[in-house]
């Protein structure tokens, strides 16, 4: 057995950081510290103890008397014959369906209100799989992790599935008649005990229904909370300039970024959009080098500062403090030359400014979603001072139509509910039982309402707490409409009726309101053809639901002058010792995606932990208070505490933990009951995002945590290359001179010739930013299966493609670099020359195509393969029996069963069709026409799949790029996946500093 | 002591240790017979169905066109089982009270799929794309055999790998003109191969045997 308790010598890291020269990578602290524990673990292909049963207490001899057993009877089915199966036509078969062939259907992928228009896959009425919608501003054809799963959620069997009074299971209509009463109560005091809390929403017909509901009932309220809402935005846009505004960038046109603590590459609903443009000025081609220069500060290490030329890691709550200090640099040196900067970052800041005002109208400072007020006024300052208002940042009225500060919205509804004042509560859609503010005491304030009706998903904690619960249906089921980050309309139409009877939040208010039984169709269409009266409107309709946007309806750009005073003093920051920082999770979420077990297995940026959320340190705090890894410590805030398991997180601010919410949810379904840690227990409405005062007691035991950081691992081997913009305009062939690749007559078999298409793919290291959404979009295109946390620990994980974390550097603010790692597609490939019964061979196009039904999981093809991209089904992971999870399969690729080993594929699936296509139509395959699922969901085109016999394809210009090569080039594999080198554009003034 | 074993012991010995090849051989080759045997295969086995629909009749007496019912042969991967619609296009008007039909007009009036026998049911892990073969030159006959001599449904060849490599390795032996494609009544002529070699070389129809053509 591995040691359970690994010391992590700190120390150690140091030397050996210390003794290394120049350029080194490493992925781990333990391999820093070249721990016994962790060389152990490399020298095995698997595991210890990974083939055993460790649950099995039947041992050895009963294994081989089960075995031999079972061994005679799978001789025996061998002789069967296959089944006879059945084949079910249609009645009437609807006109545009083809059997066989998928239909796609335009609709949107709300999270927190703000949507992301997408084009949904339909397999004769299942919709199986999500892309992004080309046209839709947010998107551009890409989409996030989090739309890429959400069709897994629509199947989750754990949703709720019947209306339930006290869990008693009643009728649609037995609901509508108590609901009528108690208002039928409420209509002689206009409503005064009627209260609706909702999340934040933007859907123009869903706010034009309640205004319709609250002119019946004038005093009745409508309350939103967004546990994780976009508070300080609001709050800003209302300090800065009195009124509320919503805030959005073009990175396309900037050439310098300052990000106060944002994220903005990978959180949130933008996200999508700013990497696209983020990605389109770092690119270098040639000679044409597009890059614009990223400073990012932050508390948290994200994605978003990985990709930074310069970043610097302060605590959340200094961030407002350096912010000044930048805008009344940049006030003065607008004023009177440059003015230099005091304070421990002067020579930072002043850099910073100097550059930022070498590019007036080209640069943006943008905030964190979760930062505090005043650093958003700040930036709005900021912006204001360099001329980049209406150029890179741009104003617009809110996307709510009811722009309420979420926790003032939620105090007073408590308030109201202590008082005695409600008497009947309709909570459409959240689950602030969950995620209210701690010091709120929302559950016990709830309770004193008599009538308390619970719609959602899942019968989660919040409907424990209602008399009332009513199935929601998924988005995917129901007709709505929703805003984009920028105002642009999506009308959402359903792909599948709703599968467990879900109602909408529209067909609620409606039966609320005069029309009980008018269907959201109904309601939405009536509230657009109210805007679009006329004759043309059938048209306009169809259009507009085809396409997925509704025209001219990005909200107009819109002039605010900064209010003077707005910006005020930095305060001193309140309190002493160690800060704690809230940050939703980058998978689940506020918790709301809890139990999707394609996010929960997912690993997250930079920790790469699945299944568990932690208490997220730096080196040296954790070496100050002689933390490790997995160490259980009581985490004591404002009298609260919570129990976590802590992670040492390489860059992350000295003096600050950060945890994420979204974690200990106790009714979220099987997949997401009792994972990780409730981190809303400590989080009260005065410090929603951070606050200091932390105590850190370690309860003196350990806690395992799944992470994938350290599965496969480089020894030290050249795998990634970076270099910096200027050591490419000196010398563009520094990439060529360090990999070192073998003439092609090294090997001893003959090289195969590739006549027709010749298939390959190109992956830039300085686009990709790390977001995950190619993991999850292979995982859905390809059926693959989700193993479970005592399954990741054994290195087990599934995911065909994954996402390669390496630092350069100190551990304290090190370089970060991301790499997609799918299949190699060697050319003289390892994995094919051992394999006994030529289950993976090679094809005419270059693939390594293994097949399933050949395997008999000799596994000796994992153990030959360099890049460790081989996944072998340990145990029947697939779900061969829940009913809803086999309509989401895609029907175009096999369930992999136990004993069989599987690995991307480059979407052989896709190109098969796609070259059925042209081959029907006589012609060859245009460049772009096959594109793999990891490709077509990247918002920064780091991936590019093609034919490399075609020297006018995208991918065979890229591979000829100087920056282009191959991992682990030396032992001649000749991989068809390459590399363009990570580069970097610091500032020579800060480099010298 | 005396011994265990008796003379002829020896012999039995020398016969069963020469015989076993025998054996061994035998049940190999006997396993690779059933294997291939219409038993296992179902192969010219008539399926029993719900309701017993005459290819022989509608395509060989009646003339009505393959794509008539199988309407997606052209476009995609599954050549189609005619909704229930197609049978009442022309049955609500003809044999409208036939006994026969009446899971038809039944699965019409109750909105129920009629559940056929599956004739022709390759693994899930295969992947056949009927449009490209029809686009190619490969006929419906060539695979299904003569439908419109068929009374009841059944399967005209193994659908084993092996034969589907039989034409994958040599596709002039069985390609024929692209006009031809649909007729149940074509007759392959004395010189296929020289004008399989044409038409493989008009049609660029390729020998496509890598693993992922119909495995993935």
């Amino acid at each position: 057995m591995s040691k359970p308790y690994q010391y992590l010598d700190l120390a150690a890291v140091r030397a050996h950081l210390g003794s290394s020269r120049g350029r080194d990578y490493w992925r781990s602290l333990e391999e820093l510290a070249e721990s016994e524990g962790f060389q152990d673990m490399l020298e095995r292909e698997f595991p210890r103890q990974a083939a055993e049963w460790t649950n099995d207490t039947a041992g050895r001899r009963h294994f081989l008397k089960v075995m031999g057993a079972s061994m005679a009877l799978a001789g025996l089915g061998a002789c069967t014959r296959q089944p006879i199966e059945t084949i079910m036509p249609y009645v009437r078969q609807p006109e545009e369906v083809i059997p066989g062939k998928p239909l796609f259907f335009a609709t949107a992928v709300p999270v927190a209100g703000i949507a992301t228009g997408v084009l949904v896959e339909s397999h004769m009425g299942r919709p199986t799989k999500v892309e992004g919608n080309p046209e839709h501003p947010a998107s551009l054809g890409a989409t996030d992790a989090i739309a890429q799963a959400s069709v897994l959620d629509l199947y989750d069997p754990d949703r709720s599935q019947t209306l339930t009074y006290l869990g008693d299971i009643r009728p649609w209509s037995s609901f509508l008649g108590a609901a009528r009463e108690a208002l039928n109560a409420q209509i002689p005091k206009g409503g005064a005990g009627l209260r609706f809390l909702t999340g934040a929403i933007t859907s123009p017909s869903l706010a034009d229904q309640f205004r319709t509901l609250l002119a019946k009932y004038p005093a009745a309220k409508w309350h939103c909370y967004e546990p994780a809402g976009r508070y300080a935005q609001l709050a800003a846009a209302r300090q800065a300039f009195g009124q509320p505004v919503n805030t959005y960038y073009r990175l396309a046109s900037a050439d310098v970024i300052l990000a106060l603590d944002s994220d903005f590459l990978c959180t949130g609903p933008t996200s999508v959009r700013y990497a696209a443009d983020f990605a389109s000025r770092r690119s270098v081609r040639g000679n044409q080098i597009a890059m614009s220069r990223f400073y990012a500060v932050e508390s948290t290490a994200t994605p978003t500062g990985a990709k930074a030329d310069h970043r610097l890691p302060v605590r959340a709550a200094d961030v407002e403090a350096f912010a000044a200090a930048v805008a009344s640099s940049v006030a003065a040196s607008g004023a009177a030359g440059s003015q230099t900067a005091t304070g421990p970052h002067a020579a930072f800041i002043a850099a910073l400014v100097k550059d930022l005002a070498q590019h007036r109208g080209t640069s943006v400072v943008i905030p964190g979603e979760y930062q505090s007020t005043a650093v958003h006024v700040l930036a709005h300052a900021i912006n204001a001072a360099l001329g980049n208002v209406g150029k890179t940042v741009v104003y617009t009225d809110p996307l709510d139509p009811n722009p309420v500060d979420d926790f003032e919205s939620l105090r007073e509804l408590g308030q109201d509910m202590d008082a005695g004042k409600v008497e009947m509560l309709v909570i459409a859609g959240g689950n602030p039982v969950y995620n209210a503010p701690a010091d709120f005491g929302f559950t016990q304030r709830m309770s004193k309402v008599k009538l308390r009706i619970h719609m959602g998903l899942y019968a989660d904690e919040t409907s424990e707490f209602c008399q009332w619960h009513i199935p929601e249906a998924h988005f995917l089921e129901t007709w709505s409409d929703a805003r984009a980050y920028d105002g642009t309309i999506t009308i959402m139409q359903p792909l599948i009726q709703p599968l467990y009877f879900g109602r909408s939040v529209h067909e609620m208010l409606a039966a609320f309101g005069e029309t009980p039984s008018q269907s959201p169709y109904d309601i939405v269409k009536g509230y657009w053809n109210r805007q679009h009266p006329g004759a043309d409107f059938e048209d306009w309709w169809r259009k507009a639901v085809h396409d997925g946007i509704v025209p001219n309806t990005a909200l107009p750009a819109k002039t605010v002058a900064l209010k003077t005073g707005a910006v005020t003093p930095p305060r001193p920051v309140e309190g002493q010792g160690i800060e704690i920082v809230f940050r939703p999770d980058p998978h689940v979420f506020d918790g709301r995606f809890a139990n999707n077990g394609w996010l929960q297995e997912l690993p997250k940026p930079l920790t790469k932990l699945t299944w568990d959320n932690a208490a997220l340190v730096s080196p040296a705090t954790a070496e100050r208070l002689k933390l490790q890894n997995e160490d259980l410590v009581d985490l004591e805030y404002r009298g609260r505490k919570v129990r976590a398991p802590i992670w040492i997180l390489p860059g992350h601010a000295n003096d600050s933990v950060t945890v994420h919410l979204g974690y200990g949810r106790t009714r979220a379904g099987r997949v997401g009951n009792r994972a990780g840690f409730d981190a809303y227990a400590l989080r009260t409405s005065d410090a929603p995002w951070f606050g200091s005062g932390l105590a850190i007691r370690k309860a003196g035991s350990k806690f395992t945590l799944a992470s994938t950081q350290m599965h496969y691992d480089m020894m030290g081997r050249q795998i990634v290359i970076s270099g910096t913009v200027e050591e490419y305009r000196k010398d563009p062939h520094f990439v060529k001179e360090r990999a070192e690749e073998p003439p092609k007559e090294l090997s001893l078999y003959p090289g195969y010739k590739y006549e027709g298409y010749a298939w390959g793919m190109a992956i830039d290291q300085t686009a990709c930013v790390g977001c995950n959404a190619c993991v999850v979009a292979c995982q859905a295109e390809n059926n693959i299966a989700v193993v479970g946390k005592d399954q990741v620990q054994k290195m087990r994980a599934m995911h065909w493609l994954r996402i390669d974390t390496y630092h350069k550097g100190s551990p304290d603010n090190p370089e970060t670099y991301f790499q997609p790692l799918p299949c190699m597609q060697c050319e003289n490939a390892p994995c094919e020359l051992v394999c006994p019964v030529q289950a993976t061979s090679h094809s005419s196009e270059g693939l390594n195509d293994m097949v399933y039904n050949r395997c008999v999981g000799t596994r000796y093809c994992a153990n030959n393969c360099p890049y460790k991209v081989r996944r072998f089904n340990f145990f029947l992971y697939s779900d061969w029996n829940t009913p809803s999870l086999k309509l989401q399969r895609n029907p175009d690729v096999s369930v992999r069963s136990r004993g069989v080993m599987e690995k991307c594929t480059y979407c052989v699936q896709r190109i098969s069709e796609a070259k059925i296509e042209a081959e029907k139509e006589d012609r060859t395959l245009k460049d772009g026409e096959v594109q793999t699922a990891c490709q077509g969901v990247c918002p920064t085109q780091a991936i590019v799949f093609g034919d490399i016999n075609d020297s006018s394809s995208r991918v065979a210009k890229l591979k000829a790029e100087q920056l282009n090569y191959s991992l682990l080039a030396e032992l001649n594999t000749r991989p068809r996946t390459t590399y363009l080198a990570a580069l970097r554009n610091p500032n020579p003034e800060i480099e010298k500093a | 002591m005396s011994q265990i074993f008796h003379h002829s012991t020896n012999t039995l010995s020398r016969v069963s240790i020469f015989g076993g090849l025998f054996i061994v051989g035998f049940l190999v080759w006997a396993w690779a017979e059933l294997n291939a045997s219409t038993y296992a295969t179902r192969a010219k086995v008539p399926a029993d169905q719900p309701v017993p629909f005459s290819h022989e009749h509608h395509v060989g007496g009646l003339g009505i066109d393959c794509r008539y019912c199988h309407t997606s042969v052209e476009t995609s991967s599954f050549a189609n089982i005619p909704p229930s619609k197609t049978c009442m296009n022309c049955h609500t008007q003809i044999w409208n009270n036939a006994v026969m039909l009446e899971p038809v007009r039944d699965s019409f009036r109750t909105d129920r799929s009629i559940r056929w026998t599956r004739v022709h049911d390759l693994p899930d892990y295969v992947y056949f794309n009927h449009s490209i073969h029809v686009a190619k030159g490969v006929g419906c006959t060539t695979c299904h055999g003569q439908v419109n001599k068929m009374p009841l449904m059944w399967q005209e060849n193994s659908l084993q790998m092996t034969w589907c490599l039989d034409c994958h390795r040599q596709p002039e032996r069985f390609v024929r003109p692209k006009s031809e494609v649909f007729s149940v009544t074509y007759q392959p002529p004395p010189d296929q191969l020289e004008l399989g070699r044409k038409l493989v070389a008009e049609y660029k129809i390729q020998s496509l045997t890598s693993c992922s053509t119909c495995h993935r």
